[in-house]
């Protein structure tokens, strides 16, 4: 491997850790900082530790022990010494382990938070993994086929139906998909059905068909949209009428030259879109009940549990500087161009 | 040769077979070797397209796929037409960039397209060209891009490998100096059309229209003292959606008055034989109103003196 | 207090109930045109679809995570009381009966109801013979003296009910007994034999039988306690048990508990085989799904959303499904007396006399969905309530705005300027609040709207005393749901002024009357319950007085249960179906 190569991949790793770091910092001063800002005293942070029934002093001490009363860089420098050597808690009723990567202890749930959010991470997954592969199979062939008959009826009926998906919130489409094909037909399970694919892989898929499909179709249009005018400006390119000049077959031209071309940009897309899409599928986790990464950050919004926010939040963070890695990487392999800048 | 957007790339894309295929229309006749290939089987053409025929584009650049190595293209063209090993034509395509004089071929034949010089890729375009051993090459304005210190090296490499290979050469320009340089035969375009066609000798020296008058005129020239201006054509070549009528080139002649009531403006002139029909003068043609030995006689009396 | 809030911002709604029948449809005022909808309400005072027939698997669904935990010691959420009573058998209990009945309190774990000795300071009950846990073990008085001071540990367990650590003569500074290993309790909790257990008061205490219905009264092993990791899997003393884990997000799943006898237990008819409870529904999916059937019950019993209700009004097949119990929640708004000019009970008044009662009903959501116009603090299913409205507040349903101007003109005022504040994640407060705004507008006064965050309203905003003198924050809007029906359960956090902490935290914003307070102390040692009752709604009248509560609506919820439930009723003590008397058709 040259040098080149080797010095990109490590320039880009370090963006990408400064990248999660980034996150976490902004994150820590939003949840930490901003109610700070805005009035709120170490006690009243406190005050969501300790139940209803904690006298002023219990506050005080819990504040404390949770290093309220520290500057905010202390306690930021504290939670990332945690991620990166694990730590000791004090729960108050007791001490407990956290191991690195230790994203703190939700006191909500009693538990550390890097266990619970590793126990959502797979449903996310498998909720990304098999909308991204239905979304990539037809929104790539549909964007194909409408840049290659461009202006013919399926053209313009299937960009009217991809208006249409990236225009429909999927939060309604969930649930008339739900009403439509599980309460009316009956075809596919009612909403909350997850079985973990360790356990039973056709319950598991057929458990998350709704789902993926619906988030899929969103997606979906966007790609096929994307797609085409990307397959409308390749084929416009120079290069292709070298090919066509060489007397390629046209479907070679398509495939070998245009598609290469046109899926660059894409590849991409698609990375960030799906390492984002980890932890904000938040409202396909709602509306189809999945106890997924994106509705504990929601829950864990609401009942104001912060560590478990962060930690959610973070892994995001990783997932999509993974993701961008994962793209920079794949794009030097794709675009040789990129290799040698 | 023409200006811009007189139809020179249009016609060579026709005879390509390279148009669009939805929406152009395309009568007439074009033949290759006495093979019809108006109204011909797509696949058919194609098959000829990088065999029998070639083109190499205006802008090297752009005209080769970024993501794929300059051999592996060239090799890609080989092997359509050739049914021969990766390695055979490996070593084809190695030969061909040697002949069109990239050094060190044996490594740069695995190089990407960005990692070569203008030159080098229109050298690389060339080879790619001519790795069928075509009998027609089409060169689109094959210099336009390039700097001109290399805009020669690639012109003669076109004239020395048209001997090599003996293939008939079509050169796409509006360059006068290349057409000089290269050609035999000279077909001027107007507005989609040829105005004025003839041997490289009958054109230089004794053109009969106007506009081909222009076009010398706006040739900047060594032997004349740099203050004399140019002779440029006034206004701008014609929309091609509003082709003036009448004569397409009647706004802008200067000895429009000097045809007979209104034929400039209401009757299309055909491209008839002009000169003198002998020597250089065989095949010479011109579509213009005035008479030819009016043309003659405003050539010789009043243009030339102003060109010398 | 039982905290029965739905998973934070998302949907707090018609937050539970505390049914009756009694008052079910009466109530309502004003608001209804001519063809009222008439929900069925058959599980309201009676049985629907009455049955023994056992197995099958009865269903729950929550939207979003389970709100609390599942251990006894610690379980605070009205849905978590509901439906621990069936892996978990406390002292005593809420009858498993429809109508009034649920409201009294019958022997369970104990052979009879505490029996109150040296003038109502010592408790002694007697447990079952024969009662075991799930692992075969017989349930003995120490375990119940374990589980009981466990839940005293609010750092183990910080959100539980603290009733027992401040009533049981404590050593001081006990801290439970995993950190004050050694202490004697003896003085607190006397176990002298296996079967006798006697709770030692610091004063006395009639009502001392709803502390031991508390879930903190359900038997703990000392051995098999795990303290805060003990959630994952309570031992079951009840009919069922936990099958594997109980999973915040993903819910759990109760089979039958094979050492439960029910010769021991007359309370629980246990019919299904299984009981599944599925958290992390979307809300309105969740409707949607017990209007197809593919779940039995909403576990949160806090009524169908928005989107659902008009069909459900509409619709014959499911008014025969659905019931709409009134709750033991009075939604209301505090007048603080603190805040300038709201010091001179005159302008308080004119803020009674000008606020529209329909307009408050509408904001909740209006006579089905959000509850009936309220004219006291106690909600009519209370032990003790009284019928009185000092205000009008029924015959005149839009307000008395010529009331409101002359208690203005005694005020010495032309009106004034003082803002309203409410939870900024509630949307029905928000409409209160604008309500207000809008109705104290017409007589002069000008109420600014004012969000605030729930999650320190009471801790750091409406709750802290020198806050609301400080920002000028004359009105609260708020809520309260007792923890058991009764009216010490209801009003002491309420109307006590000694439980206001300067420091904040308290649910009491308002009310700082001596003599109530008098009256409180007499009444939680009247040992008649009768003569106790009239003390509460005595009470209730003399806060009503003073105008520091402006009571909007008894709360009330329509729910809906699917066509597959059997033996279904609402408990009158929860406010929604009892958990441990439905079943399943097979």
């Amino acid at each position: 491997m040259p040098t080149s190569v080797i010095s990109y991949i490590i320039r880009r790793l370090l963006a990408a850790v400064g990248l999660v770091v980034v996150i976490s910092m902004i994150t820590f001063a939003i949840f930490y900082l901003l109610p700070r800002l805005a009035g709120a005293s170490p006690e009243t942070l406190a005050t969501r530790y300790v139940g209803r029934a904690a006298t002023a002093d219990t506050v005080r001490v819990t504040a404390e022990r949770l290093g309220f009363y520290d500057p905010l860089y202390v306690q930021y420098w504290d939670w990332l010494k945690g991620v990166v050597l694990g730590t000791t808690i004090d729960t108050g009723a007791g001490t407990v382990q956290c191991p690195a990567p230790c994203l703190g202890y939700s006191f909500r749930n009693q538990e550390p938070v890097t266990p619970q959010v590793l126990d959502r991470l797979p449903v996310s997954f498998s909720l990304a993994i098999g909308a991204a592969v239905l979304w990539l199979i037809v929104g790539l062939s549909v964007g194909i086929l409408s840049a290659l008959r461009r202006g013919s009826f399926f053209d313009r009926a299937a960009m009217t139906f991809a208006l249409a998906g990236v225009s429909m919130p999927i939060f309604w489409t969930g649930l008339v998909a739900l009403a439509i094909f599980s309460y009316q037909l009956g075809i596919t399970p009612p909403g909350g059905s997850y079985t973990p694919f360790t356990e039973n892989p056709v319950q598991w898929a057929y458990g998350l068909l709704l789902p993926w499909i619906t988030l899929a179709l969103l997606f979906s249009a966007q790609y096929a949209r994307l797609t085409r005018a990307g397959m409308l400006e390749t084929m416009g390119e120079d290069y292709i009428r070298t090919a066509r000049a060489k007397g390629l077959r046209e479907r070679t031209v398509v495939t070998k030259h245009g598609l290469r071309a046109a899926l660059t940009p894409i590849v991409t897309i698609f990375g960030l879109d799906f390492g984002l899409l980890i932890g904000s599928a938040v409202l396909t986790e709602t509306a189809f009940g999945l106890p997924g990464l994106g509705q504990m950050a929601v829950d864990a919004t609401g009942s104001n549990d912060l560590p478990q926010v962060l930690g959610v939040v973070l892994l995001i963070a990783v997932f999509v500087a993974v993701a961008n890695l994962v793209v920079d990487l794949l794009y030097a392999v794709i675009d040789p161009r990129v290799r040698t800048r | 040769m023409g200006e811009s957007g007189s139809g020179k790339s249009v016609s060579s894309m026709a005879v390509m077979g390279l148009h669009t295929s939805r929406s152009a229309r395309i009568s007439g006749s074009i033949r290759l070797d006495g093979q019809e290939l108006v109204g011909a089987k797509q696949d058919d053409v194609r098959r000829l397209r990088g065999q029998k025929m070639a083109m190499i584009f205006q802008d090297p650049l752009s005209a080769m796929h970024p993501f794929y190595t300059v051999g592996n293209q060239i090799i890609e063209a080989y092997r359509i037409h050739n049914q021969v090993s990766k390695k055979a034509a490996r070593a084809h395509a190695i030969d061909m960039l040697d002949r069109v004089g990239i050094p060190e071929p044996r490594s740069r034949i695995d190089a990407y397209p960005h990692q070569f010089s203008g030159g080098m890729r229109q050298r690389a375009m060339i080879a790619m060209a001519l790795s069928c051993d075509p009998s027609l090459l089409i060169a689109d304005e094959p210099t336009t891009a390039l700097d001109v210190t290399v805009q020669a090296q690639i012109l003669d490499l076109i004239r020395d490998l048209q001997q090599e290979f003996d293939s008939a050469v079509v050169i796409i320009t509006h360059d006068l100096g290349v057409v000089a340089e290269l050609a035999d035969d000279i077909v001027v375009m107007y507005a989609g059309r040829g105005i004025e066609q003839g041997s490289a000798e009958a054109i230089f020296n004794a053109p009969e229209h106007p506009y081909t008058w222009g076009l010398l005129g706006s040739m900047p020239r060594f032997d004349r003292p740099p203050t004399e201006r140019l002779l440029p054509i006034k206004g701008t070549p014609p929309s091609l959606i509003r082709v003036p009528s009448g004569c397409a080139f009647n706004p802008r002649c200067e000895f429009s008055d000097r045809v007979r009531g209104d034929a400039c403006t209401t009757e299309r002139p055909e491209l008839l034989p002009a000169g003198s029909g002998t020597g250089a003068h065989v095949g010479h043609g011109a579509a213009c109103h005035l008479p030819t030995a009016e043309r003659q006689q405003v050539w010789a009396q009043e243009i030339s003196p102003r060109l010398a | 207090m039982r905290i029965t809030r739905k998973r934070g911002a998302a949907a707090l709604v018609v937050v539970a109930a505390l049914g009756l029948s009694a008052c079910g449809s009466g109530g309502g005022t004003g608001g209804g045109g001519g063809d009222e909808p008439q929900l069925d309400n058959g599980a309201l005072g009676s049985v629907v679809a009455e049955s023994d027939e056992k197995g099958g698997t009865l269903t729950f669904g929550l939207a979003g995570e389970w709100g609390d935990t599942v251990d006894p010691g610690e379980t605070y959420y009205g849905y978590s009381w509901d439906m621990l009573r069936n892996y978990a058998r406390t002292l005593v209990m809420f009858k498993t009966e429809p109508g009034k009945a649920g409201l009294e309190l019958t022997p369970d774990l104990a052979t009879d109801l505490g029996k109150s000795s040296n003038g109502g300071k010592t408790w002694t009950y007697t447990l079952r013979d024969g009662v075991k846990m799930e692992d075969g073990s017989e349930i003995t008085s120490a375990d119940v003296k374990h589980a009981v001071l466990r839940s005293t540990d609010k750092k183990t367990f910080p959100n539980g009910p603290a009733y027992f650590e401040a009533m049981l003569d404590l050593p001081e500074g006990y801290q439970g007994p995993y950190k004050s290993k050694n202490a004697n309790t003896d003085r607190a909790i006397q176990t002298p034999d296996d079967k006798t257990i006697v709770f030692n008061l610091k004063e006395p205490f009639a009502g001392f039988d709803y502390l031991a219905q508390l879930p903190q009264t359900a038997p703990v092993p000392e051995d098999k306690d795990t303290g805060s990791k003990y959630r994952s899997h309570p031992l079951s003393s009840g009919p069922y048990m936990f099958d594997g884990n109980f999973d915040v997000a993903r819910g759990f799943t109760l089979k039958r508990n094979p050492e439960w006898d029910p010769a021991t237990d007359p309370n629980r008819k246990a019919l299904p085989d299984e009981m599944v409870v599925k958290t992390g529904l979307e809300a309105n999916d969740l409707d949607n799904q017990i209007v197809a059937g593919t779940i039995d019950v909403d576990i949160a019993g806090t009524g169908v959303q928005s989107a659902a209700l008009p069909k459900v009004l509409q619709q014959a097949d499911l008014r025969e499904r659905a019931d709409n119990p009134v709750n033991a929640r009075l939604w209301y708004t505090s007048i603080n007396p603190t805040v300038k000019p709201l010091d001179n009970i005159e302008c308080r008044k004119a803020v009674m006399y000008a606020m529209s009662p329909t307009v408050y009903q509408n904001a909740y959501g209006g006579e089905y969905a959000g509850g009936d116009i309220a004219t006291t603090l106690m909600p009519p299913q209370i032990p003790g309530y009284k019928d009185f409205d000092l205000w009008g507040f029924k015959k005149n349903p839009d307000g008395q705005p010529d009331k409101a101007k002359e208690a203005l003109q005694a005020c010495g005022s032309e009106g004034f300027e003082t803002n309203i504040a409410y939870r900024a994640e509630r949307p029905k407060e928000k409409a209160t609040a604008e309500g207000f705004q809008q109705a104290l507008e017409k007589v002069g006064i000008k109420a600014n709207p004012r969000p605030l965050p729930e999650g320190d309203y009471f801790s750091g905003t409406c709750g802290l005393p020198s806050y609301v003198v400080k920002n000028n924050i004359g009105l609260c809007v708020n809520g309260w749901g007792a923890d058991w029906p009764d009216g010490y359960g209801f009003l002491s956090q309420i109307v006590d002024g000694r439980v206001i902490r300067e420091t904040g935290g308290s649910s009491n914003t308002s009310v700082r009357i001596p003599e109530v307070e008098d009256m409180l102390d007499k009444a939680i040692v009247e040992q008649d319950e009768d003569t106790r009752n009239e003390m509460w709604g005595a009470i209730d009248e003399r806060v009503m007085e003073e105008a520091v509560i402006y009571p909007g609506v008894y709360a009330k919820a329509v729910l809906l249960r699917s066509k597959n439930a059997t033996n279904v009723f609402v408990n009158e003590s929860f406010g929604y179906y009892d958990y441990t008397a439905m079943g399943v058709k097979q």
